[in-house]
């Protein structure tokens, strides 16, 4: 059998799933979605704002850092280890959660994901949750769920709990409410939040008051706890959640029942490999030299912290990540959002015109290989074409994905995808062809050029003069075409050089 | 030295007076520049909007065009464009060997080994930053992504302008983000595109200068045709024109 399957043989019923589903898909394609962010005013000042600060703190700490290539580079080998036997490693964390007490699940996709948490929750008799900010519970729309079957999750990170009062989606992996500033956040509070005093400033601290005040509340009454986890160690067995405000810790430690739903790709073989991830993740997320909570837990400890503790392992298109030679790069993402922060496109656009809960660069890559390029009407196979190729969060990743590299080859594949599905070529497919052809060959090539140039035919400045596709009315809305020059350079050469030997 | 000129498609049909700067001072520091005419284009348009395929022909040919260069006594090949180096030096490689030619691979390794943008042949293989240019204008420098990131050209662009006399050299501020051309990106995602540019012609506007340069025709066309379509007189001239100029 092939061992690149993400999940061990046999440990799930049925077939590996092949697609992803829950909310990695929008309703719109990119530039469609981009359109309208683009027009919002508000959001545009709170981008840049927020993005060029957490942008500044995080080229400080990192520049403190001598050996910071080197952990890079660590990191990425870490990644790339552990994704060559994910299968074996799997198998060994599961063994160790269960020798401590805890229970394994394996969820092929996010519909088996919520099912599997739904039924703990039930079982436990309880009417509603906590919850630690948690990128795979938002993967697989774990609250909408809950939710439909009279369960009530609470978020307690600030951010989410913005979100969630707002009746709003993230729109950042780290800071999900980035989109908004703190007199729409006082707005909200005061409109939903029960009991909230009427007085409310939009003064930061007065803001971070309230929500302690309703959460404190909430976290004395809950039974039950779900979490994400930045990391499970294969070798012993330990999960591990990295957090600011210590509602993580909260939730990890009061509950009856602990529920954490994890990516297979986030485990690691060993509990050295957290001395690398934990340098490299504050640094780059929020800027900080460390972040101020780090929990970890290993299956129950008897009067101690949560009685009750479930691992539910989830696939859900990582599989099929993981069957790419480039594509199971994207799984060695440890979420720290420094490519969201630097990526000009976000800057502009925000997170919601990605359509999937991962945003930015890296979810631009890793939303269509989780989902699958389609050739069709999927907006995610706009997702590739959603960047200028600049650079700027291959710079900055600390497991240092080729981001540019991966959108390459999605836009490869989208096109040899579109092809394999339709009879017709696309415009831009045959105007692309055409200009390989005329470039294939000297000649033909200078035959083209030559008709570009005023000299010999005179075309006049603001005409399109390359071979190059449509639609080409995108440039002139905002540019001006340069004027074609009165002969090309190898004429000007053939002229003025071409009998020299 | 003996140069072979890559003068890349769009320096040759639409910006000669780029490649013909490039020629300019490379003769006066008293090298000896050939054009082999029988190149065309690099690809990248192809390769970086998902037409691999159609690029492999393109790789093929411009190796075949240049290695025979070298094979004629050309020690480097220059190019006046961070992008398409960048194309050939790390992307020519793996648009063969995802097309399973691993020799057009090998020899596409060493044509790249020896192709070099503007800049670096000067700093680097020629060892000059003084190349006896004369410049009276107000100028800001923008270091195009392909350059800064895909090359790592550095600083060496600043300490060529640098040298130019009579130059009045001002900082571009947030000088490395980007400028939103991105290739076809510029048109299919032109509204996002447009936004990138607003922000680099306001950084530029904010300082003052006549000319906005860069090492890559591309973009600034892009800079330029934005600067040109507000009519803010503030005029694109790429590196290697100045680096030509004795006014
Ligand atoms: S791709 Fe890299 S930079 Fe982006 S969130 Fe993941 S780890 Fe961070």
């Amino acid at each position: 059998m092939s061992t690149f399957l993400g999940m061990p043989q046999g440990r799930v019923p049925g077939p590996a799933a092949d697609t992803a589903v829950g909310q990695l898909t929008g309703d719109r394609p990119f530039p469609a979605a981009a359109r309208d962010a683009l027009g919002n005013t508000q959001l545009r000042r709170n981008l840049a704002h927020a993005t060029s600060t957490i942008r500044a703190k995080r080229a400080a700490v990192v520049g403190e850092v001598p050996d910071w290539e080197a952990l890079r580079e660590a990191g990425s080998a870490i990644k790339a280890d552990t994704m060559a036997r994910l299968p074996e490693l799997l198998e060994q964390l599961e063994a160790n959660v269960t020798a401590r007490g805890g229970t394994v699940h394996w969820a092929r996709d996010a519909a088996e994901a919520n099912r599997i948490v739904l039924d703990l929750v039930r079982a436990t008799g309880e009417n509603e949750v906590v919850k630690v900010k948690s990128m795979a519970t938002q993967e697989i729309g774990l609250n909408e769920a809950l939710e439909g079957a009279g369960i009530t999750a609470h978020e307690t990170d600030l951010a989410e709990l913005i979100v969630q009062l707002g009746h709003d989606k993230p729109s950042h992996i780290l800071v999900p409410a980035i989109h908004r500033g703190r007199s729409e956040i006082r707005e909200i509070f005061a409109r939903e939040m029960p009991g909230v005093d009427p007085g409310l400033t939009d003064e930061p601290a007065v803001l971070a008051a309230a929500a302690r005040t309703h959460l404190r509340e909430v976290f004395l009454r809950a039974k039950v706890a779900v979490s994400g986890a930045n990391f499970g160690v294969a070798e012993t067995g330990t999960l591990t959640v990295v957090e600011s405000e210590g509602n993580g810790r909260m939730c990890l430690t009061l509950p009856e029942t602990l529920i954490t739903v994890m990516g297979i790709e986030k485990v690691v073989p060993t509990w050295r490999d957290l001395e690398v991830f934990l340098q490299l993740l504050p640094r780059s997320s929020t800027g900080e030299r460390m972040n101020p909570y780090t929990s970890s837990w290993a299956g129950v400890t008897p009067g101690d912290g949560p009685q009750e503790f479930h691992l539910v392992l989830l696939d859900n298109g990582r599989t099929r990540a993981l069957a790419d030679d480039l594509g199971r790069t994207a799984l060695h993402c440890i979420r720290c959002s420094a490519c969201l922060n630097v990526c000009p496109v976000y800057e502009r656009t925000g997170g919601h015109a990605y359509g999937s809960v991962y945003p930015g660069p890296i979810g631009a890559v890793l939303t269509p290989f989780l989902t699958g390029i389609t050739g069709g009407s999927d907006p995610n196979d706009s997702l590739p074409y959603a960047s200028s190729l600049c650079g700027a969060c291959y710079d900055v990743c600390p497991v240092k994905i080729n981001i540019p590299d991966l959108l390459v080859e999605l836009r490869a594949e989208h096109t040899e995808a579109h092809a394999a599905r339709h009879r017709l070529p696309t415009s831009e497919a045959a105007a692309m062809k055409a200009a390989a052809w005329v470039m294939a060959d000297p000649k033909r090539f200078a035959r083209v050029g030559r008709a570009a140039t005023r000299g010999r035919h005179g075309i006049r400045q603001g005409k399109p003069v390359l071979p190059l596709p449509p639609p080409l009315s995108g440039w002139t809305a905002s540019r001006d075409v340069p004027s074609p020059p009165a002969e090309t350079f190898r004429d000007w050469w053939a002229r003025t050089r071409g009998d020299r030997p | 030295m003996r140069i072979a000129l890559f003068v890349t498609c769009l320096g040759d049909v639409l910006f000669p007076d780029v490649a013909r700067a490039t020629v300019a001072v490379l003769e006066r520091l008293g090298h000896d520049v050939v054009f082999p005419e029988a190149q065309t284009c690099c690809g990248q348009m192809h390769t970086n909007t998902g037409y691999q395929h159609d690029a492999v022909g393109l790789v093929r040919h411009h190796v075949d065009v240049f290695e025979q260069a070298m094979a004629r006594g050309c020690e480097a090949v220059v190019a006046p464009s961070g992008s398409c180096v960048g194309s050939v030096r790390h992307q020519h490689a793996a648009v063969a060997r995802r097309s399973g030619d691993e020799a057009l691979a090998v020899r596409a390794e060493a044509v790249a080994a020896r192709t070099f943008e503007l800049s670096e042949l000067l700093v680097d293989v020629l060892g000059v930053t003084d190349v006896g240019a004369a410049y009276p204008h107000r100028v800001t420098y923008h270091p195009t992504c392909h350059s800064l990131r895909l090359l790592g050209v550095g600083d060496r662009p600043l300490q060529l302008l640098r040298a130019v006399r009579g130059i009045d050299l001002v900082e571009l501020p947030a000088a490395d983000s980007c400028c939103g051309f991105g290739g076809t990106f510029s048109v299919k995602n032109a509204d996002t595109s447009t936004a990138m540019l607003a922000d680099k012609m306001s950084a530029v506007l904010a300082t003052d200068a006549e000319v906005v340069t860069a090492g890559d025709a591309s973009c600034l066309m892009h800079i330029g045709g934005g600067l040109s379509r507000l009519r803010t007189g503030v005029r694109p001239v790429h590196l290697a024109e100045i680096l030509a100029s004795t006014a």
